[in-house]
């Protein structure tokens, strides 16, 4: 087992350097430079030399790889380097913009599973056939609509039409109800694909009709036995659409207004903010790393079976 | 085994209509996309509008039509990108094995950690905007998808006996890979390319839509949305009915996706 935690993590930490270093090279391969874009501007009256100063409190004035050397020993210190939009630390931006997105984000995921449980289940349980194609056509469904889209139908029906959600004002919660049920729709549709798949592969296994012999209701059977089963294909799924969900939130915090690291990675490309998209993308590499391993450790735990194999 | 067919029927006929819409939209509408009559502005869906009519009395069929070419086309440069460079670096990954199978894969594994938007909007800030660049920075994010399919076919194609036989009988490498592999990998790579067809019109919209894509007044679909956002309580046709297109087209890309998957399997 520690050897396999070991192996995991290193792992873990080579994917979250190579992204930074993916990120970082394509950032770096801008054409302009951002710094002379912002600061040589003839109404800011600065002098070479001033523009030179500046240049080297960002970094800018050092060879491509110690740069790369100083920014990567940055990243491992937790300092991002500075915001060239605002000159503010890009790490007080992100604490800023962080505890909103992760508030829209928890709890559209929790909305995804459930969703995603209530469709794979009633699919599972239905012996309507027609009922049973409805509920599976639903993810295809989910996934082929543009999240964009999806928010702005809401607030048209929810706010615009039934006026059960105020467009401006109302309560936090409020205002949280419509973004988060728009993120999860796209979430929830592959875990609610793969949740139906698998549940279906466990009913034809053996051992159902001799629980149902023994006289188990099909509702028992489902929620006993096959639930805990087919829930492991369903968590890997859970555990690669989390990356998803800053995605997801870039879409609907700008539909939706709302603050967040959605919000500050569409003014970083407005911006040309490098250092900015690049905490970003590191950042959501990192959620989604961590994330997989949490899952990848978390699955011996959960299924026995599995314990030999990695121990 | 009747009803899978008309899905079937139905999203050919979708995507048959959608692609005659890029190439010869004189025949669906006589309306000009750019050009409104302000005396017709904001008109609900009618007989004479099908979609109604927007602030500046322009017909929204008309721009629906004529803006299927900027979706479509950038649909077809995105899943280009990822085809060509995806399936590449899973040829490059299958049949060389050991130290360049593993890097390169790595390296896949890497693109799929970062979140396709994300990694679009990366490249977007290396490119700057405009729909050629959005295309590209669209078939970005598909080219891990590609590359680990295109892998696993070849090495699975290769351990095949008539593969094994071609070698045997003194074929040359990339002759063998031209002529035996490629052909027989060839059927689940359709269906991903089918599927991610659709995905990089939902993901050009979406980039479009945030104003990256295409400059107003140019019709492109996602621009159509943000468009009717400013009149979202009094006109719902400006935004609902463009989106309603886009998910049509995407759940017929994904369907024929799916029957082409199912009969290649």
């Amino acid at each position: 087992m520690a050897r396999y935690l070991l192996r995991r993590t290193a792992q873990a930490a080579f994917v979250l350097w190579a992204a930074f270093t993916v990120a970082y090279v394509l950032l770096q391969l801008l054409p302009g430079d951002s710094i002379l874009i912002k600061f040589q501007n003839p109404e800011l009256g600065l002098s070479p030399r001033q523009i030179q100063e500046i240049r080297a409190y960002y970094g800018g004035d050092v060879s491509p790889l110690e740069s790369y050397a100083t920014t990567l020993l940055g990243f491992l210190r937790g300092g991002f380097g500075y915001s060239i939009d605002t000159g503010t630390p890009v790490v007080e931006r992100l604490a800023e913009a962080l505890p909103a997105t992760a508030v829209l984000a928890g709890s559209g995921f929790l909305l995804a599973v459930l969703i995603a449980v209530v469709i794979a289940f009633a699919a599972g349980h239905s012996r309507t056939s027609w009922i049973r194609g409805a509920l599976l056509a639903v993810p295809s469904l989910f996934v082929s609509v543009p999240v964009f889209w999806l928010g702005i139908l809401l607030i048209q029906v929810f706010s615009f039409r039934l006026g059960l959600v105020p467009v401006i004002g109302g309560s936090a919660l409020q205002q949280l109800v419509l973004p988060v049920l728009t993120l999860a729709v796209p979430i929830a549709a592959p875990i609610a694909q793969v949740l139906a798949r698998s549940i279906d592969r466990v009913q034809a296994q053996a051992f159902v009709p001799v629980v149902a012999a023994k006289g188990a209701s099909r509702w028992w059977i489902l929620w006993r036995h096959v639930a805990r089963n087919a829930a492991l294909p369903a968590l890997t799924v859970a555990g690669v659409t989390f990356g998803e969900l800053i995605a997801g939130s870039v879409v609907t915090e700008t539909v939706f207004g709302r603050n967040g690291i959605g919000r500050l990675t569409e003014q970083a490309v407005n911006a040309q903010d490098t250092p900015v998209m690049l905490a970003v993308v590191v950042l959501a590499a990192a959620v989604f790393v961590l994330v997989n391993f949490a899952v990848d450790v978390l699955f011996p735990v959960l299924d026995p079976r599995l314990r030999a194999v990695t121990g | 085994m009747n009803r899978p067919k008309t899905g079937l029927l139905v999203a050919s006929l979708v995507l048959a209509v959608v692609a005659l819409w890029a190439l010869a939209p004189g025949l669906f509408t006589a309306h000009d996309p750019i050009a409104g009559v302000p005396a017709e502005k904001l008109q609900a869906p009618s007989a004479r509008h099908l979609f109604g009519t927007d602030a500046v009395g322009r017909d929204l069929f008309a721009r629906v039509v004529h803006g299927s070419v900027h979706s479509l086309s950038g649909a077809f440069v995105a899943v280009a990108v990822g085809l060509l460079l995806g399936t590449l670096l899973g040829l490059l990954a299958g049949s060389a094995g050991g130290p360049v199978d593993d890097a390169v894969m790595r390296f896949v594994d890497v693109l799929l950690s970062v979140p396709g938007l994300l990694l679009a909007l990366t490249v977007i800030i290396l490119l700057g905007p405009g729909t050629v660049n959005v295309a590209i920075a669209v078939g970005t994010g598909s080219v891990a998808a590609f590359a680990r399919l295109a892998r696993s076919e070849v090495v699975r194609v290769r351990r095949t006996d008539y593969v094994e036989a071609a070698f045997g009988s003194g074929g040359r490498y990339p002759v063998v890979l031209w002529r035996h592999v490629l052909p027989n990998s060839l059927g689940p790579v359709i269906a991903l390319t089918a599927l991610q067809f659709g995905m990089a019109i939902l993901a050009i919209s979406t980039l479009g839509f945030l104003g990256y894509g295409a400059e107003p007044p140019t019709p492109e679909w996602g621009l159509l949305i943000a468009e009717g956002r400013n009149y979202l309580a009094t006109s719902w046709w400006l935004t609902t009915l463009p989106g309603a297109v886009v998910v049509a087209v995407v759940l017929a890309a994904g369907r024929i996706s799916r029957s082409i998957g199912r009969s290649t399997a």
